[in-house]
């Protein structure tokens, strides 16, 4: 209980800090909102207008405070860009980041896990060696020119995959797979290559240990040593692991968003910050520190299932 | 066994957590077109759908026609709206909402006869009303804010009867029927007020269906429309791609009909799409601080006029696709250009340094050149300008700043040095020059002052025949070509990829995606 109270008192302060800093950030960039909006038709009278409608001649700590105020009963305020809620523009956009970080989850681990185990079993073997070598290429890939390599050579080639835009699930499954698979194989092959290295660690300081070659010698099968002892094992430094690669996806989303116009929560943030809408920044800031901090949350709780120790701590 | 629990726990994390962001994503068809010409789509012969897919840079900055001030909103909501009057592909003016107008003698009194039968999207007949509403909403006269300083100069505004509304000026302006087409006046309907902008509604070939932000904006056919067998299109669907080379990516994938394309990319897409060229009507300038030494100097900016090598830029930057300008006002204006004034400053290094010299810089001197990087034509741009002017001793730095700053610091702050801009084409050959007015505090961000020039457009206002306000324009321009407030580069041309089978696709001196004759045809 005091355990959850601490880490309750510790979501909100990074709330609160993230907040100041992003508001403060805005004060001190240079670059006008309406200016940017309004672009230079405008005269001064719409300029003025626009300013008083929303609210932004007002003193900087009363907009600041006005805006906390709204955070404490869930209303994060109006986008300057778009004229409408943020609140209404993020769940808009929330349904296609999920599911692109969702499917992107899948495949990092449906592929990293089988590949890690394969490699660390023929340790030093020519299968392991250029397992290595191929990930580590991977790692070095810029996500941004691998899905400028993807659209060219898979999207342009084959009209099963859209290059652009996306399809909401509701309106056709198959639609929705074929806006997201690219993106997703974008953001996965770099962290699947990250993900196998270190299963492929974890699991080989597993087989090192005293109890694999006691339960092999007991004749359990390798099928059951492998997955019922060694891999559960080795789950423990991979989760670790898995927290920072799900920020990663996320992080990974709002690039990737960009090269394929998907219209997720990244793209969204890349406009709000290049126009300046402050109130949208701020509310995808904490959208995005929200869902961090809950990846962890839940990855701690993961810990004390796979490791009874832990919660004895 | 218990690993198998947990490893289940995490996959029904995942699982549940894609249906629950599947069941959330609010959807009523809208949110996606494609263009249902890609192959393999099972549509009957013969039968093409007309729903067209345009690409589009940005979003538009409001869907209020009285709000919008930006040039992209324009290029699509004039198909939404319509005013008194309506543009032609050719700059002119023709009757639109209006059926026809007098001018009365004293060119103080305009009298509008309202055309019989036009409908609002919801389905209301239009009403002198709706047309007294929509001028005093912008004149401020309803309670609220004044949104134009266009009317500034209207007296007043009456209904004489149920169809001839009569608008008084203050003082004579020839170019006061500019101010009453759809992008300066757009007549909305009284009964929507409060809700212009989340559900605009107006007289156009095609209605508003929906606007997702950073996405789409849908339109469709307008059932109504008064213009009898028009718009040919059932669905318009604007969609917002800010990075040109996936735009053509797009293209060529089919999901796209109608986009521009970069000029290095035109031999990509020759042969398989149709291709269009439209003069921009804009002018892309290099131009300089006025008000602070060297710039305040007419030699100095003569010298850079004969410094800068136009052909160097026309073909490297637009490859060749642009023509060359000698003022501020381009070919695509007819008559109201003066010709020949592109000549007047040739490449010529010796020239330049001697001019540059009797200035009091027989060295040169160092200076910045800022823009925008919100496209790479301006910092290519600069990249030219630095190898030209080092010839005559003039030392350049580039600073690349994203848009935002660039209209904080250079077009409303004026602190800076040198820029590179394009200047927005406008229907009217006032608009266009009025930028240059010593008291046209908004956009002169030049500082550029001359009596000279200040006189001559005072002037024009008040003169009635068109062949005078011609001529008092050619003196505008040359005015400009002799002071050299800018370096006058060239207006390019937009060229226009789109799908083979699309036709009727009109160009005019300024943007708009005019979608009322566009058809998909077999």
């Amino acid at each position: 209980m005091m355990y959850l109270i601490r880490r309750f008192i510790l979501l909100i302060t990074t709330i609160i800090l993230v907040s100041i800093i992003t508001f403060g950030v805005f004060q001190i960039l240079p670059g006008d909102p309406i200016r940017t909006m309004l672009g230079t038709e405008a005269d001064a009278t719409q300029i003025e207008n626009l300013r008083s409608e929303l609210g932004l001649d007002r003193p900087l700590y009363e907009q600041y405070s006005d805006w906390m105020k709204g955070l404490l009963t869930g209303e994060l305020g109006n986008s300057i860009r778009f004229s409408m809620p943020v609140k209404d523009l993020l769940f808009d956009r929330l349904p296609v980041t999920i599911s692109l970080a969702g499917l992107t989850l899948c495949i990092v681990l449906i592929v990293s896990i089988p590949l890690g185990m394969f490699a660390a079993r023929r340790q030093n073997k020519l299968s392991d060696v250029s397992l290595s070598t191929v990930t580590q290429i991977g790692m070095a890939v810029p996500s941004f020119w691998l899905g400028m390599m993807l659209i060219l050579y898979v999207g342009m080639r084959f009209d099963v995959f859209k290059i652009s835009g996306y399809i909401p699930w509701t309106e056709s499954v198959s639609g929705a797979l074929s806006t997201l698979v690219l993106p997703a194989l974008t953001i996965a092959i770099p962290q699947i290559a990250v993900n196998f290295r270190y299963v492929r660690t974890a699991v080989l300081e597993q087989l090192q240990l005293d109890y694999v070659r006691t339960i092999r010698s007991k004749g359990m099968s390798e099928q059951n040593v492998m997955y019922k002892h060694v891999l559960k094992n080795s789950m423990i430094p991979i989760l670790t692991v898995f927290g920072l690669i799900m920020a990663e996806v996320v992080a990974g989303t709002i690039i990737v968003e960009q090269v394929f116009s998907l219209p997720g929560v990244g793209q969204l943030l890349i406009t709000a910050i290049s126009n300046r809408d402050f109130p949208l920044v701020q509310g995808i800031v904490m959208y995005i520190t929200v869902a961090v901090v809950m990846i962890n949350f839940i990855v701690d709780i993961l810990y004390s299932v796979l490791d009874p120790r832990i919660r004895l701590r | 066994m218990k690993m198998k629990k947990s490893w289940l726990l995490l996959l029904l994390t995942v699982v549940i957590g894609l249906v629950i962001s599947a069941c959330s994503s609010s959807d009523d068809g809208g949110d996606t077109a494609s263009p249902g010409n890609k192959e393999g789509d099972s549509e009957p012969v013969g039968e093409v759908p007309q729903e067209i897919v345009v690409r589009v840079n940005d979003d538009p900055d409001f869907l209020d026609p009285h709000k919008a001030t930006a040039s992209i909103s324009y290029q699509m909501i004039l198909n939404i709206f319509e005013g008194l009057m309506a543009p032609e592909t050719d700059g002119s003016l023709k009757e639109g909402i209006a059926e026809s107008y007098e001018i009365a003698e004293d060119g103080l009194t305009y009298t509008f006869k309202i055309r019989p039968g036009v409908k609002f999207h919801n389905g209301d007949d239009i009403t002198i009303e709706d047309i007294q509403y929509s001028f005093d909403r912008l004149m401020g006269k309803s309670g609220g804010e004044k949104m134009s300083n266009n009317f500034d100069n209207v007296a007043s505004t009456a209904a004489l009867d149920a169809n001839t509304f009569v608008i008084t000026l203050k003082e004579p302006n020839s170019n006061f029927l500019y101010s009453l087409t759809a992008r300066q006046s757009a007549i909305i309907p009284k009964s929507n007020d409060g809700k212009h902008n989340e559900s605009p509604i107006g007289t156009g070939p095609f209605a508003y269906v929906k606007y997702s932000p950073g996405t789409n904006l849908v339109l469709k056919k307008n059932e109504n429309y008064w213009k009898e067998g028009l718009p040919y299109l059932d669905k318009v669907t604007f969609t917002f791609q800010s990075d040109d080379q996936a735009a053509i990516m797009s293209l060529m994938a089919n999901e796209v009909d109608l986009t521009s394309v970069p000029w290095q990319r035109i031999s990509e897409v020759e042969g398989s799409h149709n291709l269009s060229h439209q003069n921009n009507n804009s002018s892309l300038i290099v131009t300089f601080n006025e008000s602070k030494a060297p710039f305040d100097n007419v030699k100095v900016r003569q010298a850079i006029n004969y410094a800068i090598s136009k052909p160097d830029i026309i073909d490297s930057i637009f490859e060749g696709y642009a023509v060359p300008l000698g003022s501020n006002m381009s070919p695509a204006m007819g008559d109201y250009q003066k010709t020949g004034l592109e000549k007047m400053y040739t490449h010529d290094v010796e020239k330049a340094k001697a001019l540059l010299a009797e200035a009091g810089y027989p060295d040169g001197f160092k200076t910045k050149i800022t823009v925008s990087s919100h496209n790479d034509m301006y910092s290519n741009i600069a990249q030219i300008v630095v190898a030209n002017l080092k010839e005559i001793g003039v030392d350049v730095e580039i600073e690349v700043v994203e848009w935002g700053i660039w209209l904080d610091r250079v077009y409303f702050g004026r602190d800076y040095q040198m820029t590179t801009i394009d200047l927005t084409g406008r229907a009217s050959a006032y608009e266009i020059l009025n930028d240059y007015i010593s008291t046209n505090d908004g956009e002169n961000f030049f500082l550029f002052k001359d009596a000279e020039y200040d006189q001559i457009m005072t002037d024009v206002l008040k003169e009635t025949d068109q062949a005078n306000q011609i001529a008092y324009y050619h003196r505008a321009q040359e005015i400009l070509a002799e002071q050299s407030p800018a370096v006058y580069i060239a207006d390019y041309q937009i060229i226009w990829g789109s799908d083979k089978q699309v036709s009727g696709l009109k160009s005019y001196p300024f943007w708009f995606h005019d979608m009322s004759e566009v058809k998909f045809s077999n």
